[in-house]
């Protein structure tokens, strides 16, 4: 399997990350090497094994509906990028 | 002192031969003397340690000291601190002061241990070598043209430079044997879910596993003993208590039977990595020990299988870096959308943006079942290759690494040769199974050469006794650099 370049282009688009013009190339030839080592799997019949999502088969524990945290929140924003009045700032979205 | 046994340390304390603020500057003046040249360290908490150690001494003067009350150690600085920039190597998290401590950091903290920094990193752990960390590589202390392995080589160099006895590290598929054999130390992986993830920045999360890096097993069990147990705050954390993880190291090994898996050893190991694990095999059999010819037949797949889950994993768990609650955002973008890209962009470094792609790509619709799903088939034929070889053996003994610490460079610019590096130990991750790397000798060029031991589920205290034994009828865990 090979990727094109529109692929590697979809592909950053859906991660949210800017590719530079320059980049989409270098980017191409080192997703294929490593989708060349992933192939080798293809190979190998799975059929009927029950897929293994976790070391440990343990259900999700439920805990009591209680509250557990106080209230961080200028501790929070002080590491935000941008914030005011208690709230994260970014560029418009709705007009 | 500081390249003293934590027993002896721990005794020095309580005799009153040293202070624990002694210690701590003892530890700080070699970090401050030996970074420049192995950069270990991305941040040295002159103040934080010194506060400390004036605490330990008081407890000590208490009466109240447990073992590790007054020990330097060094984080990894993929463990939340605080007050304490917690960058996990990258620049998306080069501002990053964290709010609160990661649980390991915490039950650490309240153990008396002293925290002289945070250690050098791949980005996101993402690497075997440390040359994908944004604050430079991390150089092996044996020879400082050689990568100290990864991701956590730096602390795995610092405890190899004698900067700090003890160090946390993190091992996804392989990051804390791997370096801690291309460094000359110990270094534990337990039991996936034994050592709690909170406020352990995520990069595979059914695969990451704090862990322990010493001089030796017993040391490691010393540290590991006081890192693990349940946490409630991580939802695939172990129920189960506080464990001492040292009670049988002094255990002979008379009747142990190591399985040595056929695979591991057919092709791929260089002669002096061979030479090594082969002589280490040959002394555990003087102590008592059979071995046994097991089988791990699919154990080739574990690097594909690996590329598909953990990559998947981590485009998932990265996606949290937005430049909007923390951590890098880019100064100029027009709308949200331009905003997340370039902000990512910038602050991701080339190996990370690869693996998110990768992840993206075999998460994206239609790909699913042919990529992840397959991928995770593997994994259970992987782990049910260990059932069955565990059927016949105590341990699993084998390489760490195909080759002894390659060159800084060498291999940077080629992600497939650098994924090879991990070869033999990323089933274990896979199969979520302890491991451990203990020195074993050296190789070409006077580097260090480390053997792998794995164990079944919750047989970390079997691994350190094993482990234990070994060195103490060795001495190759005692050997530090020449420049030291």
């Amino acid at each position: 399997m090979s990727l094109s370049l529109d692929e590697v282009r979809h592909i950053a688009k859906l991660a949210r990350l800017e590719l530079a013009a320059g980049d989409a190339e270098a980017t191409q030839a080192k997703l294929n090497g490593i989708f060349g080592l992933i192939e080798e799997m293809q190979a190998v019949d799975t059929d009927g094994v029950e897929p293994m999502s976790h070391p440990q088969e343990l259900a999700q524990r439920l805990r009591d509906d209680a509250v557990s945290e106080t209230d961080r929140r200028a501790a929070f924003q002080a590491v935000a990028p941008q914030t005011e009045a208690g709230l994260y700032l970014v560029p418009k979205v709705i007009e | 002192m500081i390249e003293s046994s934590l027993k002896d340390i721990a005794a020095a304390l309580r005799d009153k031969k040293v202070s624990a603020v002694e210690l701590a500057t003892e530890s700080l003046s070699r970090i401050e003397a030996g970074n420049a040249r192995i950069n270990a360290f991305v941040t040295i908490d002159r103040d934080g340690a010194l506060a400390a150690a004036k605490a330990a001494d008081e407890r000590l003067a208490a009466g109240s000291a447990g073992p590790l009350t007054g020990i330097p150690l060094a984080h990894k600085d993929v463990f939340c601190t605080e007050g304490v920039l917690t960058t996990c190597g990258s620049k998306m998290l080069s501002n990053f002061v964290s709010p609160y401590n990661a649980h390991v950091v915490s039950l650490l903290k309240a153990a008396g241990a002293v925290m002289v920094g945070k250690t050098n990193m791949d980005e996101f752990a993402m690497g075997s070598s440390n040359e994908n960390s944004h604050f430079g590589p991390t150089r092996n202390p044996w020879n400082t043209d050689k990568v100290p392995g990864g991701s956590s080589g730096g602390s795995a160099a610092a405890v190899a430079a004698r900067m700090v006895p003890i160090a946390t590290g993190t091992d996804t598929g392989g990051s804390i044997r791997q370096p801690a054999s291309l460094c000359g130390i110990t270094g534990i992986k337990p039991t996936y879910g034994r050592v709690s993830r909170y406020g352990m920045i995520a990069y595979a999360s059914s695969l990451d596993q704090g862990g322990a890096f010493g001089y030796s097993a017993e040391d490691c069990a010393v540290l590991l003993s006081s890192m693990a147990g349940h946490d409630p705050r991580d939802s695939t954390s172990l129920e189960q208590g506080a464990e001492d993880f040292g009670r049988d190291l002094a255990k002979p090994l008379a009747g142990l039977r190591i399985g040595l898996p056929k695979e591991f050893f057919a092709e791929g190991m260089s002669d002096d990595v061979r030479a090594a694990v082969d002589a280490a095999i040959a002394e555990y059999r003087k102590l008592g020990a059979t071995t046994v010819e097991v089988s791990l037949p699919n154990a080739r797949l574990a690097i594909p299988a690996y590329y598909v889950i953990a990559p998947a994993e981590a485009s998932s768990n990265l996606s949290r870096f937005d430049g909007v609650r923390y951590g890098h955002r880019a100064a100029d973008y027009g709308d949200l959308n331009d905003m997340y890209c370039k902000s990512r962009a910038e602050g991701f470094g080339g190996e990370v943006k690869r693996r998110i792609l990768v992840g993206t790509y075999v998460l994206s619709h239609g790909y699913y079942d042919a990529y992840y799903i397959k991928a995770q088939k593997l994994r259970r034929l992987i782990a049910n290759d260990f059932a069955a070889a565990f059927q016949q053996c105590d341990v699993i003994a084998g390489p760490v690494s195909p080759t002894v610490a390659f060159g800084i460079g060498e291999k940077s610019d080629d992600p497939v040769q650098m994924y090879l590096s991990d070869i033999y130990t990323i089933a274990v991750n896979l199969a979520g199974l302890p491991g451990l790397s203990h020195p074993a000798g050296f190789g070409v060029g006077g580097l260090p050469v480390g053997l792998q031991l794995i164990g079944n589920y919750f047989g970390e205290a079997r691994l350190l006794n094993t482990a234990h034994q070994y060195q103490q009828h060795t001495d190759w865990h005692t050997r530090v650099p020449a420049s030291l």
